[in-house]
């Protein structure tokens, strides 16, 4: 990890409506400044007497200089906890550590990449757009999403991508369908060098497959429930295949939340594969 | 003793005022540990209290071997919330005589300057038992209380919250749970360390524990929502002790268990009223 996180008590400076998500933003000096695309915050929630004792994990969509620094984070409201943070109101104050996880690595030289977003998973893609252009790269985007509200700042892909091509399941924008069915026409048009990718574990899974066709490498950054965010409570484990062929049980929030598409198995999410290591009876046990 | 890649997702999820585990003990295995991160641990000034578990008491006791003569461990703690894979799954903290066979079979192998503590289990039926047997097998001091057995179910999914079924809650909710057990282990055995826990998320709650016998405390659930929060219990702990007027927290130990009047404060008092 590049930055130390730290724990600031931050500020709520605006909270607005974005289609069928709510977005925060929060002065948190320390978090701001050492944010790289792809970095999360955690989040307590529920105030100071709270009964909700896990921090929510955020992928930190924006950081801007203001007050010394802000970040904004993107939810949608899922329980009790996003529910209390979608009541907050400018002034009040958020506990935030950050920022956590490995951030995207970007390329060395200047290449094309396709910038692939599912559901408000879109929403950490920006600053890594602007990174990449920043290393003179061309950046293309897929945003999608079950429905036209549902797809993250498609306006946003729109001016800062070569290309924007937006899927919705119920065909309300864009093309009928997932990204899936139209990344290989876009990697192909773009001549894409690599891909980056953020969303539901199901379309990560076929985002790397494209990329596995077509043979270039693919970054994605997983969602996994978390109850730390910092390495400690081992909840957010899922197998990925480590340098050495072998596969482990590694931890999303330190040793991602960015992994390569590749390595990670996402047929056995949700399960300790027979040949992982220490899997109950494998033959490394 | 080998890598463990512990239970499927989901492992975690939350209560009121609290939170179900069940990780399953993943963990790199102990030859790992010893290269990588208890060196780690050590470069960064931190005494590290270890805690083993195993499926056998020569598991325990091969495990204590190794630690035995590792630089950093300060003390062994024993995890009897284990299954016995010899005695049908059945955890060594629900039977005293095979729990003061895992205690005694580590402080035999461990060396004699590290105090060996055996962690107790409170989902069983007399933990005062339990207690007396580990002290009897040679455990220096009982951390209490490992997290009892819990479950929820989603309802909206209408399965089990946790990959694996039940798991272990921890967190405030399990709080009167713990210093029941600390209580009734503290005035059976007065001369025994305790080292509290379960749900201690601010001084008082440090304090409530030291008042009903323990003589040191842990943090474990608290970290999850304050990273910071070892430091600031112990800040607020201080204060605390200093507002009561006590010079070292050696004088607060167990201090709920003597009635008002039986210190030496209070024999003055009285002394003074029947005059």
């Amino acid at each position: 990890m590049a930055a130390s996180p730290v724990q600031v008590t931050g500020t709520v400076l605006t909270t607005r409506r974005v289609d069928a998500y709510h977005a925060l933003t929060v002065v948190a000096p320390g978090v701001a400044d050492r944010t790289r695309p792809g970095h999360f915050v955690g989040v307590a929630v529920g105030g100071p007497s709270t009964s909700m004792l896990t921090r929510r994990a955020f992928a930190i969509h924006d950081v801007k200089p203001d007050y010394g620094g802000t970040v904004e984070l993107v939810f949608t409201v899922r329980g009790p906890g996003t529910a209390w943070l979608a009541d907050l109101r400018a002034r009040d104050t958020l506990d935030l550590v950050g920022p956590l996880g490995r951030p995207f690595p970007l390329p060395r030289d200047p290449c094309t990449c396709v910038l692939v977003g599912g559901e408000y998973g879109s929403a950490s893609l920006f600053a890594l757009g602007d990174a990449l252009q920043q290393r003179g790269c061309r950046i293309d985007f897929v945003l999608g999403a079950p429905s036209a509200d549902r797809v993250f700042g498609a306006l946003r892909a729109r001016r800062m991508g070569e290309t924007t091509t937006l899927t919705t399941e119920d065909g309300s924008l864009g093309m009928r369908g997932k990204v899936t069915d139209v990344l290989a026409g876009v990697i192909a048009d773009a001549r894409a060098d690599v891909v980056y990718a953020c969303g539901p574990m199901a379309m990560l899974q076929g985002v790397t497959a494209v990329g596995v066709e077509f043979d270039i490498p693919v970054q994605v950054a997983v969602e996994e429930s978390m109850a730390c965010g910092i390495g400690v409570c081992m909840t957010c484990v899922l197998p990925v295949i480590g340098d050495d062929g072998v596969t482990r049980m590694v931890r999303a929030c330190t040793d991602g939340p960015v992994f390569r598409g590749e390595r990670v198995r996402f047929e056995d999410v949700g399960t300790i594969p027979f040949d992982a290591l220490g899997a109950p009876g494998g033959r490394h046990a | 003793m080998a890598p463990r890649a512990g239970r499927p997702t989901p492992r975690m999820a939350e209560t009121p005022s609290g939170l179900l585990n069940a990780v399953g003990l993943q963990g790199p295995g102990v030859e790992a540990f010893l290269t990588q991160e208890l060196p780690w641990l050590a470069e960064r000034g931190a005494r590290t209290v270890v805690s083993i578990g195993g499926g056998t008491v020569a598991e325990y006791t091969a495990l204590a071997r190794r630690l035995a003569d590792a630089p950093g461990v300060t003390a062994v703690e024993v995890n009897l919330s284990c299954p016995n894979v010899e005695d049908r799954g059945r955890v060594f903290a629900r039977d005293g005589s095979s729990a003061a066979e895992v205690v005694a079979s580590v402080r035999a192998a461990t060396r004699y300057d590290i105090p060996v503590i055996a962690k107790l289990a409170s989902d069983v039926a007399d933990i005062v038992a339990v207690a007396r047997s580990c002290v009897d097998g040679g455990a220096d001091a009982l951390a209490m209380i490992n997290t009892p057995v819990g479950m929820s179910v989603d309802v909206d999914t209408m399965r089990p919250s946790l990959a694996a079924g039940t798991g272990g809650l921890s967190g405030p909710a399990i709080r009167p749970l713990a210093v029941r057990c600390v209580w009734q282990v503290h005035a059976a055995l007065p001369g025994v360390p305790i080292i509290g826990m379960g749900g201690v998320t601010t001084g008082r709650d440090a304090l409530e524990f030291v008042l009903a016998g323990a003589c040191a405390v842990a943090v474990g659930s608290a970290l999850f929502h304050d990273p910071y929060a070892c430091p600031r219990i112990q800040r607020e702990l201080e204060e605390l002790l200093t507002e009561r007027g006590f010079d070292r927290l050696a004088d607060a130990v167990g201090l709920a268990h003597h009635p008002p009047g039986s210190g030496p404060r209070g024999r003055t008092d009285l002394e003074e009223s029947s005059l």
